[in-house]
């Protein structure tokens, strides 16, 4: 069975149609590029596989492990193994880094029916991760994302995802914003969190995320459809000719 | 309805039946006939065996409370209170007509104590669970009674107060808060029935926070409590006011008054949760809560610090407020107000610098949500003798949902060239960004709620002592259920 399979998926934002019938399956240990030029509805599917409210679902099913979770809420998404990288992270000013990953962890442990983890508990396990991810600890005592560079929020977004280990990560134009080394870094914690029980969908509109973290398959999304799949050559092919013969003169999605 | 409301009204329901029982069964002995009349107060009084000068004054201050009306400056705005239609005196309830055990107390109720971790034992006592011989003897307010006189330490109720000290009460009550000052004040003055009384002697640190949970004898204190807290010179306290659960008041209106007073070079540290029945979702019922709470720092480097977590209450009005009439003395305000479905809050406080190098500090964190409506109301003053005065203010609000309002209404006043009045003011909302990230990680909406919301009183309820602010940050969360999706 796919980890993810997205059929038919129609999802319109204020009124507007802007994902136009999405297929697209992913199995465990596989890692998918998505890519496409701005407003091709990127963000969109990732939204709407995250659950996020306004992005409506008209059409068609996202299987997660077999079940549709269109009428799941986000925060139970998030708990079956849902999760999703964002190009921005946001700030929430007061909460530190710490109380949040202990509070986001406990609540998916509670969904599955695990034992929460208690204060020590949870501090062993987030040093490892920390020590991992070459992580400060100075990071996890601020408040979520406030004040971090961007190369620090984007680094909490793969932090989070180790503390979390979903089954599925959409990771959405992570390398926006980052220089190359912060790219590298993070490009390798997204590597190291690769694995047989595990599949990503990494959003990007530029290839070189992809020298770093290299797919199974590469998809061309334009005006809310799959134009073209292919292996890590496509994205090669578009980072020469662009995405002229995808978008041409056409309605901008 | 939310879980709180359901709570909470259940609570009620639950209150008002006792209170029709408690009524007729107890109406020969220990409460007044409805009504207020010079014959009330001397009932109160007669039944206090209260000192004659204590009378006199009381009745000073209802001849006088006779002659004016209540204020009507304030934000929110409430039908005029009928004052006859209350009884003034109704005795703590008998324990022998509370319930025997936790498995009388209704579940609803005792659920909301677990969500905010209180021990049993201070269920118990909250719930106003009869408290027997046994269980007394070995209370921790019996320990912590003699831990206190061991150093001198003064805590009892005030009725008491009166009977043991009675030249320390006649000499500081009324003396912050005269009984013209409002016309609650004022009520407050004549009907008091009773509320606590410390002092803390020369030099001496408290040697531990003193809190009304301890107080046994005082979990039923009426609506009109008086509290007097003298710290003489040298000396430190911290106390802790009112209760972080819901409370069964059978009355409309709390006026509450708390004098502070501070001697060269002491401190009181005054912490409040205030959690009273908040009314129902449609506004109906909730307690009136207009406190007046004011501190005098008389002497040189005094500093009282007040501390407020507002989360209850149909209408909150009140300004706890410093006096700062020492050189160099300090007055700290930190608050935080939440008001939900239809509860109103106008609240702030007032900094009157009189002495020199006199500094303040003002700390408020506003949170409305639903259909409420909030307002900061501060004065800063500085007098012509204030030199080198300084205040730091700072006002934030936060908005959840769009049917709700927030107002800030800082008032300025500087007699003084050198004097400094800094003020800070910001608005904001919960974003939908904010709730929906941390939803992605698996955190229900509920909770990410009170995540963002503690983070932003986060500066405040750092002030408060560490057993008290875990409370407080659930009170946060529970305070604002239902009020998003």
């Amino acid at each position: 069975m796919a980890m993810l399979e997205i059929e038919n998926l129609h999802v319109t934002v204020d009124g507007a149609e802007i994902l136009k019938g999405i297929n697209l399956s992913l199995s465990g240990g596989e890692v998918h590029a998505i890519m496409g030029p701005n407003g091709s509805g990127k963000s969109t599917l990732s939204y709407a596989i995250a659950g996020r409210d306004g992005y409506d679902v008209t059409e068609g099913k996202i299987l997660f492990r077999g079940q549709d979770i269109v009428d799941l809420s986000p925060e139970e998404r998030a708990a079956e193994g849902v999760f999703l990288a964002f190009q921005y992270p946001v700030e929430i000013p007061g909460v530190a880094n710490t109380t949040f990953l202990k509070e986001a962890l406990n609540a998916i442990r509670r969904h599955r029916g695990e034992d929460e983890l208690d204060a020590m508990q949870f501090v062993r396990l987030l040093r490892e991760k920390v020590k991992e991810l070459g992580i400060s600890d100075e990071m996890l005592k601020r408040a979520v994302n406030a004040g971090f560079s961007g190369g620090e929020k984007k680094r909490n977004e793969i932090l989070q995802m180790s503390v979390l280990e979903p089954a599925l990560a959409v990771l959405d134009e992570t390398d926006s914003g980052l220089d190359i080394d912060a790219l590298k870094i993070v490009a390798d914690g997204v590597n190291r969190l690769r694995g047989p029980d595990r599949a990503m969908l990494v959003i990007t509109h530029y290839q070189r995320l992809l020298d770093y973290i290299v797919p199974d398959h590469v998809h061309v999304l334009a005006h809310g459809r799959i134009q073209q799949t292919g292996g890590k050559e496509l994205a090669l092919e578009l980072e020469k000719n662009g995405y002229a013969a995808f978008t041409g003169n056409t309605e901008a999605a | 309805m939310s879980a709180t409301a359901e709570t909470v009204d259940q609570v009620n329901t639950l209150k008002d039946e006792k209170y029709k029982y408690g009524f007729v069964t107890d109406i020969e002995s220990d409460i007044a006939p409805p009504g207020l009349s010079e014959e009330t107060i001397r009932f109160i009084s007669a039944k206090k065996n209260e000192p004659e000068w204590l009378l006199a004054w009381r009745l000073k201050a209802f001849a006088y409370w006779q002659t004016i009306e209540d204020p009507d400056w304030q934000k929110p705005k409430f039908p005029k209170i009928d004052y006859q239609e209350a009884s003034y005196y109704s005795a703590p309830k008998d324990m022998k007509d509370g319930p025997k055990s936790l498995d009388e107390v209704d579940p609803e109720l005792l659920a909301t104590y677990e969500k905010l971790g209180i021990p049993l034992r201070e269920q118990e006592m909250l719930a106003g669970v009869a408290v027997d011989a046994v269980f007394d003897s070995v209370s921790v307010a019996t320990t912590f009674k003699a831990k206190l006189e061991e150093a001198g330490v003064i805590f009892c109720p005030i009725s008491e107060a009166v009977q043991r000290c009675p030249e320390l009460v006649q000499k500081y009550m009324g003396s912050v808060v005269p009984f013209n000052d409002n016309s609650f004040a004022t009520l407050n003055s004549a009907v008091f029935t009773d509320g606590s009384f410390v002092y803390i002697p020369k030099g001496v640190r408290c040697p531990m926070e003193l809190s009304t949970y301890f107080r046994i004898n005082e979990k039923n204190t009426g609506q009109f409590e008086r509290t007097l807290i003298i710290a003489d010179e040298g000396s430190y306290v911290s106390y802790l006011e009112g209760c972080t659960a819901p409370m069964r008041d059978e009355n409309q209106l709390h006026a509450a008054v708390v004098e502070l007073i501070a001697h060269d070079d002491a401190e009181i540290k005054y912490s409040t949760v205030q959690n009273w029945y908040p009314g129902d979702e449609n506004g109906v019922g909730g307690i009136y809560n207009f406190v007046t709470k004011r501190a005098a720092c008389r002497g040189r480097n005094s500093k009282v610090s007040w501390t407020q977590v507002e989360t209850g209450s149909a209408i909150t009005w009140k300004y706890p407020s410093c006096v700062l009439l020492g050189d160099n003395s300090v007055g700290e305000f930190y608050s935080i107000a939440i008001t939900n479905n239809c509860q109103m809050a106008d609240t702030g406080t007032k900094m009157i610098h009189i002495g020199r190098n006199t500094s303040s500090r003002i700390i408020s964190k506003g949170i409305s949500a639903g259909r409420s409506d909030q307002t900061y109301r501060g004065l800063v003053r500085m007098a012509n003798k204030a030199d080198g005065a300084r205040n730091y203010t700072q006002c934030d609000s936060l908005l959840i949902g769009d049917r709700c309002g927030a107002h800030t209404v800082p008032y300025i006043e500087s007699k003084n060239a050198s004097a400094m009045v800094e003020h800070e003011a910001t608005t904001s909302t919960i974003s939908e960004d904010q709730l929906f990230y941390l939803r992605q990680r698996g955190i229900d909406e509920e909770t990410a709620v009170a995540l963002v919301v503690n983070g932003f009183c986060r500066e405040v309820l750092q002030q408060l002592p560490m057993e008290f602010a875990v409370e407080a940050q659930k009170l946060v969360g529970i305070s604002l259920e239902g009020s998003v999706g």
